[in-house]
């Protein structure tokens, strides 16, 4: 019983929230992959482009809740989508066609494209600042538990409680679909062929009459979609607020490249790797050894490796420990 | 008029010329081989002829159209094929992905083209689903060829088919190539592997510094004891 009731402790403070978390950072990593992979070059303004996207998903989804529309016990949100990744993208193609496109005609090496992200990065940052504000903002509605930790006591008699957000379940199921929709389309269609033949060998696969232009426009595209996505889906599980955004880009990186930067199943690995690890170490472990351990063993103090305000801190520890002894990631990646 | 020619071929890419008045012909469903000592220029020719350096000077005219001027994009889709010495299969990508991709430009149905490639590499048919980039040296020969005839060329362009690959993979390759110039599709190519290119060449190019030192039939460059001295080391 005790051990079953450690479980479940286990469970509700840290396999569901870490299994959300690296959901969101996994659709983060994959954006930020794709880049890598097709245009070359490690995109800084990833964050700031989940931020602007969930800032115009935000904007609809107030609008649609001033015409009282809503989607029950679902998050409004999720309607507005479709509209913030439309938003997202013609805003990223636009940056691609004023900004990106003019170094790429230049041949630019990729650590000028870096730094030209970074710029790209400030200005997007300043402007979903300059629209929604530097506060938070909690945009979440329909029903905030699927199970809460007060009915699950009763149904079970257990004297731990397991809740799960809806929101919880709402990003789990969602990166499912949204990974299953895109490996399906580079894996099976022609365009998404087309997609992993440049980033294999970009000469020959202008030898084969693969468009470039094209090429890099669909990647931005799908690079909007998983952005807006993976900012939503964060934002609607814990809030909304700018500054946050821009952090989330070091546990992103780093879920990126400790799967191996250009690889998508790389990616998704290395969120869940980092989600888990993040987790684990800041979490307070008193309680689940309680249950686990003879009473004699159990520790006085909390059993937290780290303060939560470390947690940055847990993926950069992974990170320089794969680049030490496996550079190209866990998944076969490209080298950094 | 040969079916493909390069005539006096002058650029290099930069300031200095690397051609020095080349010129390369092919006709139609032969083989025509590129040989010469290192530096020669002889990849340089190729590229030249395929658009990938600027010419200051000559032209080039595939079946009859002048196409100096067109891209390597374009000349594929005039009809011309180039498989590179290196870098030439997506690794990451199966055989048969490879051969899809090679096809890119076609709207129609590829279906036959891949089973007629499947019948001239046999093992690809095999390996069809595994990464270009398990495979060994002469089957990512194999698959560049493929790739490369997978849009239905008039002229196939051959990059050093051979090189890194052991001499009864390079037989068989030949053999292959041989096959391919039967079908009626024109092959230029240059080899580091004199005599036994020269061997199953229709016309032999020996190139010096930039410049045609000696032009003739594969069979005549062979006899002729100059060439086997100077080129074929006796």
């Amino acid at each position: 019983m005790d051990f079953l009731n450690g479980l479940i402790a286990l469970a509700n403070y840290v396999l569901i929230p870490a299994t959300s978390y690296g959901a969101q950072l996994a659709l983060g990593a994959l954006g930020v992959t794709l880049v890598y992979g097709i245009l070359r070059f490690s995109n800084f303004a990833h964050g700031d482009t989940m931020a602007f996207g969930t800032m115009i998903t935000i904007l609809f989804t107030w609008l649609f809740q001033s015409w009282g529309i809503s989607l029950g016990p679902l998050p409004t949100a999720l309607l507005a989508l479709p509209l913030g990744i439309i938003g997202t993208a013609l805003f990223v193609l636009g940056t691609d066609r004023v900004v990106y496109r003019f170094y790429r005609r230049a041949k630019a090496a990729p650590v000028i494209l870096v730094i030209v992200s970074m710029g790209v990065m400030f200005v997007m940052n300043g402007l979903t600042r300059f629209i929604i504000g530097t506060g938070e903002q909690n945009f979440a509605d329909g029903s905030r538990f699927l199970i809460t930790a007060g009915k699950f006591k009763m149904a079970t008699g257990m004297e731990e409680g397991l809740a799960v957000r809806t929101t919880q379940v709402i990003t789990v199921v969602t990166a499912v679909i949204v990974v299953a929709l895109l490996f399906w389309f580079l894996n099976k269609t022609r365009t998404g062929k087309s997609m992993r033949a440049f980033s294999d060998n970009e000469d020959l696969a202008l030898l084969s009459g693969i468009n470039p232009e094209r090429v890099v426009m669909v990647t931005w595209i799908i690079v909007a979609g998983l952005a807006t996505i993976a900012g939503v889906l964060y934002g609607l599980d814990k809030s909304f607020k700018p500054f946050t955004y821009f952090q989330l880009l070091l546990p992103i990186f780093a879920s990126a490249v400790v799967g191996g930067l250009g690889n998508p199943l790389g990616a998704i690995g290395g969120g869940f790797i980092v989600a888990y690890s993040e987790v684990a170490v800041t979490y307070a472990w008193k309680k689940v050894l309680g249950y686990w351990l003879p009473s004699a063993l159990v520790p006085d103090g909390l059993a937290q490796l780290m303060g939560t305000d470390y947690k940055y801190a847990v993926s950069f520890v992974i990170l320089i420990i794969v680049l030490l002894f496996k550079p190209t990631g866990l998944f076969k990646g490209k080298s950094v | 008029m040969p079916f493909l020619i390069g005539e006096a071929m002058t650029g290099g890419y930069g300031a200095a010329d690397i051609l020095h008045d080349c010129t390369i012909a092919v006709d139609k469903g032969q083989i025509a081989v590129i040989v010469g000592p290192n530096g020669a220029g002889k990849s340089t020719a190729m590229k030249a002829v395929f658009g990938m350096l600027n010419l200051r000077k000559g032209r080039v005219v595939l079946d009859g159209t002048d196409i100096t001027g067109l891209s390597p994009q374009d000349r594929v889709a005039q009809g011309m094929a180039f498989v590179p010495q290196t870098s030439n299969i997506f690794t990451s990508m199966t055989v048969e992905e490879n051969l899809e991709m090679g096809a890119f430009l076609r709207r129609d149905d590829i279906r036959a083209t891949i089973e007629q490639i499947y019948t001239l590499f046999p093992i690809l048919k095999e390996k069809r689903r595994q990464a270009a980039g398990e495979l060994s040296g002469g089957q990512r020969q194999q698959v560049a060829v493929g790739r490369a005839l997978m849009t239905q060329p008039k002229l196939l362009m051959l990059d050093e088919p051979t090189a890194g690959v052991s001499p009864i993979v390079m037989d068989e390759l030949f053999d292959r190539i041989i096959e391919v110039a039967r079908t009626g599709i024109s092959i230029l190519m240059v080899e580091q592997n004199a005599r036994q290119a020269l061997e199953i060449a229709d016309k032999g190019y020996v190139l010096v510094q930039g410049a045609n030192r000696y032009t003739d039939t594969g069979e005549a460059l062979l006899a002729d004891p100059e060439v086997r001295r100077t080129f074929l080391g006796g």
